[in-house]
């Protein structure tokens, strides 16, 4: 049994019923109206509790809970540039256990969560991400993956994906929108070998909190993507972000697993897949496509799925 | 400092204009952001806690009773909760009427 599995092995889960009642970021904040991505951080945020130290890159996560003079959190919480957030977590890291060794103080089972947009996590704080990785600090790196910068006015980064609008890849008589494929970023941070990395989405809530509490058991750094909806954005209805975000788990656009110790496990098989076709109507950056466009798409949805399971040793 | 808007004088900063009161954002009042206010009815709720968790602006808190409430001063009336509620309990209402 590898180090991740044997420190999550008596964790019983969260479920609806009793819900911890902690809210670690207040009410108040400047979200927009029906935002997914501060849905998903309140949930991870109630998972962990007040004994966590959060460290923010810049983002609409930061604007939002932040504007002075007037905090949204209620946890120590420190905002720090695009590029080095996952550095300054693994300092405060450091910190924290020079300060317990030396008997300065006494708090040896604080949580470290770094968290940062897509933009962040993927194109500008890649390298120190991936340094914080491979030296092994215990903490949590959450990405809030939006698929642009929205706090920027929607502009397209390594996260968008195929087709996508956006307002540095319009689509027009001569563009399709966003003319790459999305980075996978959970393979990147699987290809490290740190002992738990895993994707989640705000529509399955005792899910994502549950893979949450688990990465703040392992000891060693955890990875986790987290599929957020932005209204704004997406050009999709404040009330419809919750049903986006499950129709990308349904049409296996967002597909939801873990990696333990590099073991690729399933948390939910999508056993009718929706055509996504569907989950593309909901939103306005991909009115444009084509029916051969769909076609490729989903095609190409439908391979890496496959390539998914295979992974995780779950028959198709 | 005028709470509900957080908009204040330099004089009534703190030295070193630092935040005192962690979670103070709790003061602003996000309410008036509303057109559409969510009500429940409570003949059909079965407190399943979906509208609790999937609220963006923490607004359902539980009652004694074991039902869920809004707090009007933050709802900014996004309309998530009465999308998701499964037994469509919460309907959208009009500001104003």
């Amino acid at each position: 049994m590898g180090i991740a599995a044997e420190a999550i092995k008596d964790f019983k889960g969260f479920n609806l019923k009793n819900m911890p009642e902690v809210e670690p970021l207040s009410s108040g904040h400047r979200a927009c109206q029906g935002c997914g991505e501060i849905l998903a951080l309140r949930q991870a945020m109630k998972a962990l509790g007040t004994n966590v130290v959060v460290c923010s890159a810049t983002g609409c996560m930061e604007i939002v809970t932040s504007p002075f003079p007037q905090t949204a959190w209620n946890v120590p919480w420190i905002h720090v540039a695009f590029e080095n957030t996952s550095a300054v977590v693994s300092g405060v890291e450091a910190a924290y256990k020079a300060m317990n060794r030396k008997g300065k103080i006494n708090q040896p089972d604080v949580t470290f969560l770094a968290y940062g947009g897509d933009g962040s996590t993927a194109d500008i704080g890649i390298q120190a991400l991936s340094g914080a990785l491979e030296r092994g600090h215990n903490f949590i790196y959450i990405c809030l993956d939006n698929e642009a910068y929205m706090n920027t006015g929607i502009q397209r980064s390594s996260s968008t994906p195929w087709g996508a609008s956006t307002t540095t890849s319009p689509a027009g008589k001569y563009s399709k929108g966003q003319s790459t494929w999305k980075k996978n970023m959970p393979a990147i941070a699987v290809a490290h070998e740190i002992p738990y990395v895993a994707t989640a989405s705000p529509a399955y809530p005792v899910d994502l909190m549950n893979k949450v509490k688990k990465a703040s058991m392992i000891p060693g750094p955890a990875y986790l993507h987290f599929y957020s909806p932005c209204p704004t954005g997406w050009r999709c209805g404040g009330d419809e972000s919750v049903a986006v975000a499950r129709l990308a788990v349904q049409s296996k656009v967002f597909p939801l697993y873990e990696v333990i110790d590099g073991q690729y496990v399933l948390s939910r098989k999508v056993a009718k897949p929706k055509p996504i076709s569907e989950y593309f109507k909901m939103q306005r950056r991909f009115r444009h496509l084509t029916e051969t466009d769909v076609q490729m798409i989903q095609e190409r949805i439908d391979a890496e799925y496959a390539e998914l399971l295979k992974k995780c040793g779950v028959e198709a | 400092m005028a709470k509900e808007t957080g908009i204040m004088s330099w004089k009534e900063l703190e030295l070193g204009n630092s935040i005192t009161r962690p979670g103070n954002a709790g003061e602003l009042k996000t309410g008036d952001w509303r057109s559409m206010r969510p009500v429940t009815d409570y003949e059909k709720c079965t407190k399943c806690g979906q509208c609790y968790i999937f609220c963006p602006d923490m607004v359902y808190k539980k009652n004694a009773e074991g039902y869920y409430e809004q707090n009007y001063y933050y709802c900014k009336g996004c309309g998530i909760c009465a999308h998701e509620c499964p037994v469509s309990c919460i309907a959208m209402v009009q500001e104003g009427d």
